[in-house]
Parts: structure tokens; sequence; C-alpha cells
């Protein structure tokens, strides 16, 4: 064992110098490799992104030049913005709502010893070992037993469901890195139960409550599944974009798509990157 | 909640009144009595799940006892909350806050009380260890040894009337926790404050506090100042978990006014009365090995000598300041000796014919059992276990 | 002594704290009752929906409860084919997304360690799919894939492909699309546990003389099945699942229509809701069994 720690401490550029020729062929190999397979998979995007600006009349599959005007009339299509629309406010609410039930269900789970324990962890895990079709026919299946109407509020029911177990898993595993000591340390510190909560815990579980309401809200825009089952005559973004592919789907929607993406891209990337600027910082001071 | 409007002027005296903890499936703490006076620096010193962290976090209210009553500085605080108790603790892993900085930190405890001047305070504290300029960093940037120091501050910022430390200085490593136990002992006696400090480092009991309780299975073994308990130990497991002993059990043959004789594998050993615990019957007797010389030649016997004798030296261990020797001695099994090294090398080399002997008034006698001495047998650490397995695994060589 | 010391303080964290169940109740009940209304009752009603009988004489979609179990034999006869492909199509892209992801999870998750920010820019580009819509990039392929794309006319061009070929419409096509789309969930479990391999392991493999294939077969792969489980659970249950990729406007045909298609004609189109929701329990129970077999085998059943 202590050899092999001091064998880490070596420089790296040593041992790597003295590869053969062959080993460094294969070095090279990997790289490349991902490399590629980083660019197939980002094939689709770059090609929903150029036909954004593509002059299209009808359908947008044949190029006819380069246009800036559909990211500008992007609302003249119609039925599209307001597909949209509803796609923000689908995701927000069942965010929110997903967010608060999942993380109280999350600090539950970690914190306390109850009975059903793991019948209520079976409970949160089926629903993501449950391909989203049987997901969406079930509900759909209640709601016509029911007699409910079909519509948004279906819609926003169905994406909290899913989106709780999510938040469970992305918060539990938040709550459980946390130290119970620093808890007790603001008990001890004359902290009463809801100063410890709002002021330690709280803070604390803040970047996993994020995450998973990031998720939540990811997963919830972009599901067609369950919402084709139980959204009745209300469209999502991507249930507009289904039925429009029968026919053509318009370049305003790409207009959209695209724009998403560069907004969720930026801030990723403005996060990683503030992030290993801290640690870099960190790094420095010890 | 009176006693925590102000800051206490002195340490206060901490009283467990017949404190029982039971957690499902185990007894943690039965029947606990004890007190520790004001202003003293009183270490609770026992091996890992004897139960001396839960007395800490009850004292702490961070556990709640079973039965009984704990009073601080006379007041019944046994159903008051964590938060209330005039109590702070130092712990283990510091649990400093991670998304504050060090002086929101120790400026915590303050404002939560509304007490005048929060960072003024903290700023004092942070001075007290040296650590001010430190004051905006994050506990994430600061070194193990910064931490602790912080930790400390964070508690003695609010001038509990009793400080408790539960293992602060196991994280350090061994240089660095030589200076904290310094640093800590000071700041004790500049402040006066009642500390309470549980550890599992009988070397750190020892150095630091005034008063030493060592833990077992959940009881008192024995309490009192450290040289007394290594002088003087009362039970076997206080004698094997502070420092080392050699112990044997005989029948005391000979009972004077002065002193008794106990018949150990045929030799008359003598114990001082007042340093043995029984008088009658079969006891355990012990000594330490430091106090043990050894002889390569059969020594007079002689009035306030006592003799063993004769055995083989099994092992020589050199460990610098001094060589431990291993004597197997027939009829008696394994009896370790340190030796001061005074000459360049061991005096006597494995396979040697040796006698050991020592001053009567080093022996001490036990009060246990000779017979449930075995429910603490000598496995208190490993070096003993290995010793004894190497012991068991050479007698059956030599008979094969 | 360290785990001696570990598990006193754990028994006295763990244990069950009476006073505060109420809290625990109050935290957990609004969550669970929610997965109970939207979770576990539709579940239930589809077992319901999927016995109904057809009400004699009513209209299209009127239904009555019923033990019709011959609904079961029934759908499943029928759509068998649909079955069979769900399945099929599933199984494949999976191997492919496995084959596909490991490389690439390997090189961010060990290979690339010393360059934290390099690490993090790939890891986006690897999730940068997941922020484009799923309908988008698979109606993107099938624009790439299209008989008049220049892919199809070079294939076409060099013999690969015949005259009269397509590539849209085919299994292959909805398999392409199936492991395009689920390569992310593969690679994020795989990136997750190859990136805490302790490299350690690898260099004692290549000093007891093992060469880096069997390296790389007996201990870095070993290690990395909790990620090797996850991975391919979650690429094969959506996969199978789907019905996005095999409908005749992305990248499939009626001949390549899968059991998600067939839930979803049923469903929403035929309003044939008893063999929807009998093909829906069929294709869960499947599921069901085989993650079961699946994760008892591999010998991790700490998923949850």
């Amino acid at each position: 064992m202590t050899a092999l720690r001091s064998d880490r401490k070596r420089p790296p550029a040593k041992p790597e110098t003295a590869r053969p020729s062959r080993r460094r062929l294969t070095g090279l190999g990997l790289p490349i490799y991902v490399a590629l397979a980083l660019v197939f998979l980002l094939i689709p995007i770059a090609y929903t992104f150029v036909f954004s600006f593509n002059d299209s009349v009808k359908s947008n599959i044949a190029w006819r030049g380069f246009t800036f005007e559909k990211w500008l009339t992007v609302c003249n299509e119609p039925g599209l913005c307001e597909a949209f629309g509803n796609s923000i406010l689908v995701g927000v609410v069942a965010t929110v709502l997903a967010t608060a039930l999942g993380t109280a269900i999350a600090i539950a789970l970690v914190r306390y010893r109850f009975r059903f324990r793991s019948s209520i962890s079976l409970l949160l895990f089926l629903p993501m070992a449950t391909p989203e079709v049987v997901l969406g026919a079930g509900l759909a299946a209640q709601f016509l037993a029911l007699g409910t109407q079909k519509g948004i509020v279906t819609v926003i029911l169905a994406h909290t469901m899913f989106c709780i177990s999510f938040v469970v898993v992305t918060v539990k595993a938040r709550v459980a890195s946390l130290d119970p000591a620093l808890e007790e340390a603001g008990r001890d510190l004359y902290g009463s139960a809801a100063q410890v909560f709002w002021r330690i815990t709280f803070p604390l579980l803040l970047p996993g409550i994020l995450a998973a309401a990031l998720l939540s809200f990811a997963l919830s825009f972009d599901d067609f599944i369950i919402t084709n089952f139980n959204s009745g005559a209300v469209d999502t973004f991507p249930k507009f974009i289904y039925i429009a592919a029968a026919r053509g789907i318009p370049a305003e929607a790409n207009v959209i798509a695209s724009a998403v993406f560069i907004l969720a891209i930026l801030i990723v990337v403005v996060a990683q990157v503030s992030r290993s600027a801290r640690q870099k910082k960190l790094a420095k001071l010890n | 909640m009176k006693t925590m409007s102000t800051f206490a002027e002195a340490g206060a005296d901490l009283e467990f009144v017949d404190i029982s903890k039971r957690f499902p499936g185990f007894t943690a703490i039965e029947n606990l009595n004890l007190t520790i006076p004001a202003g003293s620096f009183f270490a609770l010193l026992g091996p890992s799940g004897c139960g001396k962290t839960t007395t800490l976090r009850l004292v702490a209210g961070l556990e709640e006892p079973s039965a009984g009553r704990i009073l601080i500085g006379g007041n019944d605080v046994t159903n008051t909350k964590s938060f209330q108790r005039p109590v702070n603790t130092v712990f283990q892993s510091y649990a400093l806050f991670p998304h504050m900085t060090i002086l929101e930190n120790v400026a915590f405890g303050l404002r939560r009380r509304k007490i005048d001047d929060p960072l003024g305070k903290a700023h004092e504290a942070l001075r007290l260890v040296e650590l001010d300029h430190l004051a905006a960093r994050r506990p994430a940037q600061l070194s193990g040894g910064q931490q602790q120091r912080v930790a400390l501050a964070r508690a003695i910022v609010n001038r509990p009337a009793l400080l408790l430390l539960d293992e602060p200085l196991g994280a350090l490593d061994l240089k660095l926790r030589r200076q904290m136990q310094l640093e800590l002992k000071s700041i004790q006696t500049e402040i006066g404050l009642t500390f309470l400090h549980v550890t599992h480092d009988q070397e750190e009991a020892m150095t630091m506090a005034d008063i030493v309780a060592v833990m077992n299975k959940g009881e008192i073994e024995q309490m009192g100042a450290p040289e007394q308990l290594y002088e003087l130990p009362r039970t076997a497991f206080v004698a094997n978990f502070l420092g080392q002993s050699n112990l044997f059990t005989g029948q005391v043959t000979d009972s004077g006014a002065d002193s008794i004789t106990v018949d150990v594998a045929g030799r008359g050993i003598v114990v001082p009365r007042t340093r043995a615990q029984r008088h009658a019957g079969e006891v355990t007797i012990g000594v330490r090995p430091e106090k043990l010389l050894l002889h390569t030649e059969a020594p007079t016997t002689g009035a306030g000598i006592n003799i063993l004798g004769p055995g083989r030296v099994t092992d020589v261990s050199f460990s610098g300041v001094s060589t431990s020797y291993i004597v197997q001695i027939p009829g008696l099994g394994a009896v370790t000796v340190f030796a001061q090294n005074m000459v360049f090398g061991p005096v006597v080399n494995e396979g040697a014919e040796v006698w050991v002997s020592w001053t009567v008034d080093h022996g001490f006698g036990l009060e246990d059992e000779p017979t449930t001495g075995s429910r603490f047998p000598a496995d208190a650490s490993t070096s003993a276990i290995a010793i004894q397995r190497r012991a068991a695994l050479e007698t059956e060589l030599e008979g094969a | 002594m360290a785990f001696a010391a570990f598990a006193s303080s754990d028994a006295a964290v763990t244990k069950p704290p009476r006073r505060k169940s109420t809290i625990a109740l109050v935290l957990l009940l609004p969550g669970i009752l929610y997965m109970v209304l939207f979770f576990l009752t539709p579940l239930i009603s589809l077992v319901i929906t999927s016995f109904q009988a057809e009400l004699p004489g009513g209209d299209i979609g009127d239904y009555v409860p019923g033990l019709q179990w011959q609904n079961y034999v029934e759908s499943a006869s029928e759509y068998l084919p649909h079955i069979l492909r769900a399945f099929g199509y599933a199984l494949v892209a999976t191997v492919f997304a496995l084959i596909i992801s490991y490389p690439i999870a390997y090189f961010i998750g060990v290979k690339a360690r010393r360059w934290p920010l390099l690490q993090s820019m790939m890891l986006t580009l690897v999730i940068a799919p997941f922020f484009i819509s799923f309908l988008l990039r698979t109606l993107a392929w099938k624009q790439i894939l299209s008989d008049e794309s220049p892919v199809v006319q070079a294939l076409k061009a060099v013999a690969i492909l015949p005259a009269d070929g397509h590539l849209t419409g085919t299994p292959f096509a909805v398999i392409f699309g199936l492991t395009y789309n689920f390569i992310p969930f593969m690679t994020l479990p795989l990136y997750t546990t190859l990136e805490r391999l302790d490299t350690r392991f690898l260099e004692a493999g290549s000093d007891l003389y093992a060469n880096p294939a069997t390296t790389f077969l007996k201990i870095t792969v070993p290690l990395s099945m909790p990620g090797i489980i996850s991975g391919t659970l979650l690429t094969f249950i959506p996969a199978a699942g789907d019905y996005i990729n095999a409908s005749r406007d992305f990248l499939g045909s009626s001949k390549t229509a899968m059991l998600g298609n067939a839930i979803e004609a049923n469903f929403l189109t035929l309003q044939n809701y008893p063999v929807a929701a009998a093909l829906s329990i069929i294709l869960m129970a499947v599921i069901l069994v085989l993650v079961g077999v699946y994760v008892r085998r591999s010998g991790t059943e700490d998923l949850l």
C-alpha cells in the first residue's frame, strides 16, 4: 500500500515519456474516438440550430437560404408560442411542487427511522423504473375512470409525479452527505429548531435542492410521452412538434429549441467555470 | 433560561445522578453517578464504545437520558433543550459551518442569544486562539489545526459554564496534537471554566486533566488524579488501559499489619497493605514494567525486594529511549520489562536466562475478583494480544 | 478501533427519536400521498381497465368493468411482433449504447482527471442533447438520414446501400435513434463510477503482471459494474417503452412499430382502452421481471 502510494507521487510525465511508440498511438486513439463521439452527439443539435436560419416556406426540410427573420417573428407561427408558454408554466409549477414535496421526503428518509421505510423507498423508486408510456396510460386511465377533464392541470399533476422521484434521489444524496454534527453544533450554539433549519440545514442543502429543481424543470420541459396521454386539447412545446411532424416542422420551432439550448448551456458553463475558479483559488490558499 | 441570559462568571459543577442511557439493543450507560467540580479540567477516558461520548452528548442535551438527572451548577437541566443549556461543545469533526466565514462561525452563538457586539467579541475570541487574521476566510480554507482552534473559539466565546471537548485532537497529527494539548490547558487555566474532555488517548488525558475518570462498559472504573491512577490502579482494566502492567494471580498466604504476601508460582510476593485493595483469598497483584529490574544472576533475596525467575528472554524490542523485554517465566507466563537504555544496545539477548525484581513499594493489589478479572482481559491493547498470541504459539511449538 | 468508534456513534445517531416521528410524518405525508394518488392508484386503474369488457351496443370507447382476462391473450397474440420489436430493439440499442459510451466515460472519468475544467466541459457536451428537444433531435436525424440526404446518396454511391434502399423507416434507423437518444443516460452513470475508480488498483493490476487488456477486463470492468448496471437499466427501460423513434413520422414505419406505438394508438386513437391497458401491464411486468433477474444476477441489489 505504501509503495503504491509513493508511486503515485512520482511526476506523471516520467512514465509517459518512457512509453514505446506503439503505446503512444493507442494513447492517442482514445482521445480521437472521444472527440468524434462528442461531435456525433452534437450533430442533430447543430442541424437544428442551422435550420433555425433557413428561409423555409412551409416545411423546413430543404435549405433555401439564410435568414434571421424566423428569430424575430417566432410567434407568428400559430400556436407555437402558446405551446411554449404552456411548457414553461407546467415546468415551473411542477418543479415547485415536486421540489417541495420531494425535499421533505428526502430529509425524512435520511434523518428518521420509521415503519414501511423500505416500501416507501420502493414507491419512490418504481416510477423511475416504469416506462413513461405506462405512467402516461395509467394516469390517463385514472382520469378517464374519474371523468376528469384533461387539460393543463392534469399535465401539471402528471409532471409533478414523475419529478418527485428524481428530486428525492438528488436531495437525498445531499442530505446524506450533510454531517449531523453541524446541526448539533447549531443547537449547541443556542439555535432553536427553526433557526438551525433555516440558517444551517437549508443553506447547506440548497445546492442539492437547486440541482433537483433544474433537473425537474428539464424533465418536465422535454416530456412528451406522459404529456401526450394527459393533455387533452392543450399543447406543450414537445406536443406541438409531434403534431407538426406529420406535416413538416416550422423553422420557428427550431428557433425556440435553439434559444432554450443556448440558455441552458450558458447556465451550465457559467456554473462550471465559476466553480473551477473557486476551487483554484482554494487550492492556492492552502 | 436564567443561566443563559448572561455569561458564566466561572465554571459550574456538573452532577450526574443515577443516569442511565439505553439504546435499542444495548445499554450505553448504567446508573452513573459523578460530580465534576467547578473549574476543573476533567477527562473521561475509555476505549471506543465505552459510553464516554454518550455521556458527553447527554450533558450537551443532544441525547436524553433514559433515567436520572443532570445538574449544572445545582440547576436541574435534564429536561431543557440543547440550546437552553449553558454548555458548549467542541465537536470531534469540529462541525464548523462551511457556508459561513470564520468570524460568522464564532459569532453564531452570540447572535442567537442576542448579545451586544457579537463581532467584536468574536474577534476577541479569535485573538485568543491567534487566528484573528483569518476571520474572513471559510473553514475549508483552513488547516486542521486552525479549524480546531476556530471550533474552540466558537465554543469559549459564549463563556459557557461548562465546555465539552469530544476527542477534539483526534484528527491532528502527533506534533500538532502535543502543541494543542498545551494550548488547551493554558486557555483553561486562563479563563477558569470547567472542561469536560472525552478521549481514548491515555497520554492526552494524563497530560491535560486534573482528574481522570476511566470508563468501561458504561461505568466508571476508577477516578482520580492522573499520577494516582497510574501508580495505584484498582482494576485490571485500568492497570492495562492506562499504560501496561504485569498482573499475577495468587493466594494470600500471610496478611500482616503493613503488607500481605501472595503466593505467585511458588514464590511469596509482598505488597504493601495500603496499596492492596483486598487482603485475603485469591487476589490479583501487579507491577508496572518500568519498575522491574533484570538480573542475569539470581539476585540475593532481601527485605523490600520481590523476585521472580528464572525465566527466559523471548523477545527484545528496542524503541530508542527504552528497550522492552519479554521474559517467559515457567508457571507464570510472559512478564514485560521496560529498561532505560543506559548502555549501548540491550543488556541481555534473546534466549538469556534472567530474573526480575522490584521494590515492594511499587507493587499494587487489585480489587477485581480474580475470576471476574477475565471480564477485562489484557486485550485492551493490540500489542498485548500480539504478545499473548506469540507466547501461546511458542509454547505450542516447544511442545511439538 | 476505528470501526468500533464508527459503529457506536452510528448507533447513537440512528436511534429512533420517538418524539420526532411526528416531524417525519409531516415531512413524508404530503409527498407519499401524492405518489399514492398519482402513481399507485393509476397503476391499479390500469389493471382494472385491462379487464374491462365492451359495453354491448355501446359507442366506441364505452366499456364496463369485468374480468375479461382474454384481453391479455388477444392483445398479446395480436401485438406479439410489437412486443418482440420493443424488447429486441431496446436490447440491441442498449448494447450499442454501452459499447459507444464506455470509452467516453472512461476517458472523461479516468484519463481527464488531471484537468477538471476539461472534464466538466466534456460532460456538458455529453448531456448537451438533453437541452434540445428530444423530438427535434430525432427529427434532425430523420432529415440527415432521409433518402435525399448526402449521407444516403454517398452510401448508395459506394454501393453500401442498394440503389432503391432507404435508411429511414427501417429497424436500423429506429435502433440508431434509440441508441443516439439514450447515450447520455448510459454515459452519466458510467462516468460516476469510473470517476471514483481508484487508479491504484490498475497500477496494482499491472504490477501483478496483467497486461492492459487483462487489467481492463479483470479490474476496471468489475469495479465499474454499478455504473454498467444503472446505465443499462436507464437505457433499456425507456427504450423499451419508447414510441417516438419507431413512429412513422420520425425514424420508423408501420413495419417497425413497437409496443409503445401500439399502446398509444389503442389508447389515444382507437379508444380501445382495455387493450392499451393490457399491453401496458405486459410491458411493465416484463420489464420488472427482466430488471429483477438482471439485478439479482449481477449481484447489486442496492439500487435504491
